[in-house]
């Protein structure tokens, strides 16, 4: 009875460790096979005119270029607007409202931005930009990818600063240096290394961001760098091309998430180095 | 004798007092930039209200239960889209749940401590990869995957089954709320899989230790010590993805068949609200049309902020349980 009990329980670990295993595997079976789909269809169509030549109309040959041009502004841009907000509001929840009610609050409601729907946010920067002005721009695309930017960098910002060792505030302190000088001068020194992984966070994470400039960047089938026009840009040039009956722009949308991807990779690769080498700097 | 130490002093107090208006005015900067963040949260509520207030005000409750979606006679109601929103969410879940659950298993208690980072990496990759590559590989590889293999065998084994064969009997083409479901799972295991790992690493030792020194195995552990102490948190990670799940557009659009119509099939095409609004926006060409899409927004905006809420609620209450 004891020995057919013990057999059950070891059966069942068994199962449960290879179950787990297996779950291991089919994670890394779908990126690999994901990645792989995206090198095997974009590579072979990757040409030196997708970054020369315009986004081309039915029937004829063309690159990506002003897509591209058009996501570097806006992404740009977008950057520009949400980190300074976001480092500011990230150094008032670290250094003046880390226990307060205030405090909890909005980093609270930062960390529900942070996962809300890209979508919403471009429904919402829809309705307070293009309806008032009444047409699609670049500016607007950059406002509704700067509240995706937004959240990534308070949160970063956040938790850098709280990182930082109490005794550095209190030296400083201790010295007279007044707390704006020492936020700026001391504390954004030592977690500057962490912030900037949160901005390379913030950009990786807009690249690919299509669903909030649906309405708000549009699209632009011409050459244009006026950010107060209708912008083309690459996700939502690939998800037009992608769900169009032809060979050639399916072509052209696999060598954009090719390169996409790739852009994207290595922005989160280069972050994760930063992030390892702090932290080996903080062990020794 | 005064008058010199008021010279020497002067300056001194004047730039302790300039250092006060700095700190006072960089204090305020700060500040307002955190209330912004918290005005975009409601910034974003009010407007889509507003936006959708047409809609709400010309159909009222019944915009919620109407199945009706005509731009021609401008009839609209969200219950197409908010059954395929919540049929693929859950189809998601229930794929992402064991399968998260099981990498985080194999992360902090199965793999060698060598294997565990590179395999983590890995799969946080999954996290980055923009959804519309998903979308792209779903539409292009992965529903004629499930066309040409799955659901013709879903059809023919499960079709026929009483009761819940219905949900498997359909056309073999690949696109739909089962092929939805998957492709948002394998989305989402990421998060859920990364907030697992990190609380059943907080787990403190001596409690493990213990039950291993009593004779448990791996799994009882599992089960009997790790998810009983985590288990909030667990639940706050599925929350998680789940909020992730619903409000996901890109993907969904490409796999999803985008047809207004109410099927019991899982293989059949449906429309789910992220989709319809990324589909529909630019073309509605009435006032209604666009309030009925800004109201759908307003409606995934409200179910995902509950969502989320619960999320963090219950994460929170792990961290404070960890006592930090």
């Amino acid at each position: 009875m004891a020995n057919s009990l013990l057999m059950q329980r070891r059966i069942t670990n068994a199962a449960a460790r290879v179950l787990a295993t297996l779950a291991a595997m089919i994670g890394i079976f779908w990126l690999i096979w994901i990645l792989w789909t995206t090198f095997s269809k974009g590579l072979p169509v990757l040409k030196w005119g997708l970054f020369t030549q315009l986004t081309p109309p039915p029937g004829s040959d063309g690159g990506l270029l002003n897509a591209f041009v058009g996501s570097i502004l806006m992404s740009g841009l977008a950057v520009l607007i949400g980190t300074p907000i976001g480092i500011g509001a990230g150094t008032y929840l670290a250094e003046y409202a880390r226990h307060t009610k205030l405090g909890e609050t909005i980093r609270f409601v930062n960390d529900i931005l942070l996962s809300a729907p890209s979508i919403v946010m471009g429904l919402f920067v829809y309705t307070i930009t293009v309806r008032q002005v009444g047409h699609f721009s670049g500016y607007a695309g950059a406002i509704a990818l700067a509240f995706i930017v937004l959240p990534v960098v308070v949160r970063t910002t956040d938790e850098m600063l709280q990182l930082v060792p109490s005794t550095m505030r209190e030296a400083s302190l201790a010295l007279g240096v007044p707390q704006h000088k020492v936020i700026r001068q001391v504390l954004f020194r030592a977690s500057m290394s962490g912030i900037l992984t949160g901005v390379l966070l913030a950009l990786a994470r807009i690249t690919g961001e299509t669903a909030p400039l649906l309405f708000t960047a549009l699209n632009n089938p011409y050459w244009s760098t006026n950010m107060n026009q209708p912008m083309a840009n690459v996700p939502v040039v690939i998800f037009q091309y992608a769900m169009s009956p032809y060979e050639y722009w399916h072509a052209l949308a696999w060598a954009g998430a090719f390169v996409m991807t790739m852009l994207v990779l290595m922005l989160g690769i280069i972050s994760r180095i930063i992030l390892l080498r702090n932290r080996r700097h903080d062990a020794q | 004798m005064l008058d010199v130490k008021t010279a020497v002093m002067d300056p001194l107090v004047r730039l302790d007092r300039r250092d006060r208006r700095a700190d006072k005015f960089f204090r305020l900067a700060v500040q307002s930039c955190a209330i912004f963040v918290l005005i975009a949260l409601l910034g974003a509520a009010l407007s889509m209200l507003i936006g959708g207030r047409e809609a709400f005000s010309t159909f009222g409750w019944k915009f919620l239960w109407s199945k009706d979606w005509d731009p021609v006679q401008k009839q609209f109601g969200a219950l197409i889209p908010i059954y395929g929103t919540l049929v693929t969410s859950l189809l998601a879940m229930i794929f992402a749940v064991p399968i998260s659950f099981g990498i985080a298993i194999f992360l902090t208690e199965i793999a060698p401590r060598w294997m565990r980072l590179p395999i983590a990496s890995a799969i946080d990759l999954l996290a980055g990869i923009p959804s519309i590559i998903y979308g792209m590989w779903g539409l292009f590889i992965f529903a004629p995957f499930m066309g040409a293999h799955v659901d013709p065998w879903l059809n023919s084994h499960w079709g026929s089954l009483p009761v819940i064969g219905a949900l498997f009997r359909g056309p073999n083409m690949g696109l739909g709320m089962l092929t939805a479901g998957v492709v948002l799972a394998v989305m989402v295991i990421p998060f859920i899989a990364a907030v697992m790992r990190e609380v059943f690493s907080t787990v403190p030792s001596p409690l493990k230790e213990s039950a291993y020194a009593l004779g448990s195995t791996t799994w009882e552990v599992v089960w009997n010590v790790v998810l009983p102490y985590t288990r909030s948190a667990v639940t706050g990670g599925i929350f998680l993805g789940l909020g992730r799940a619903l409000g996901e557009t890109m993907a969904v659009t490409f796999v999803l068949g985008n047809t207004h119509r109410l099927a019991a099939s899982l293989l059949e095409p449906g429309n789910s609200i992220a989709a319809t609004i990324a589909n529909e926006f630019t073309e509605a060409d009435s006032s209604l049309y666009l309030s009925s899409l800004i109201a759908l927004g307003f409606l995934l905006f409200v179910v995902t902020f509950i969502v989320l809420t619960i999320a963090r609620l219950m994460l929170r209450r792990m961290a404070r349980l960890e006592g930090n």
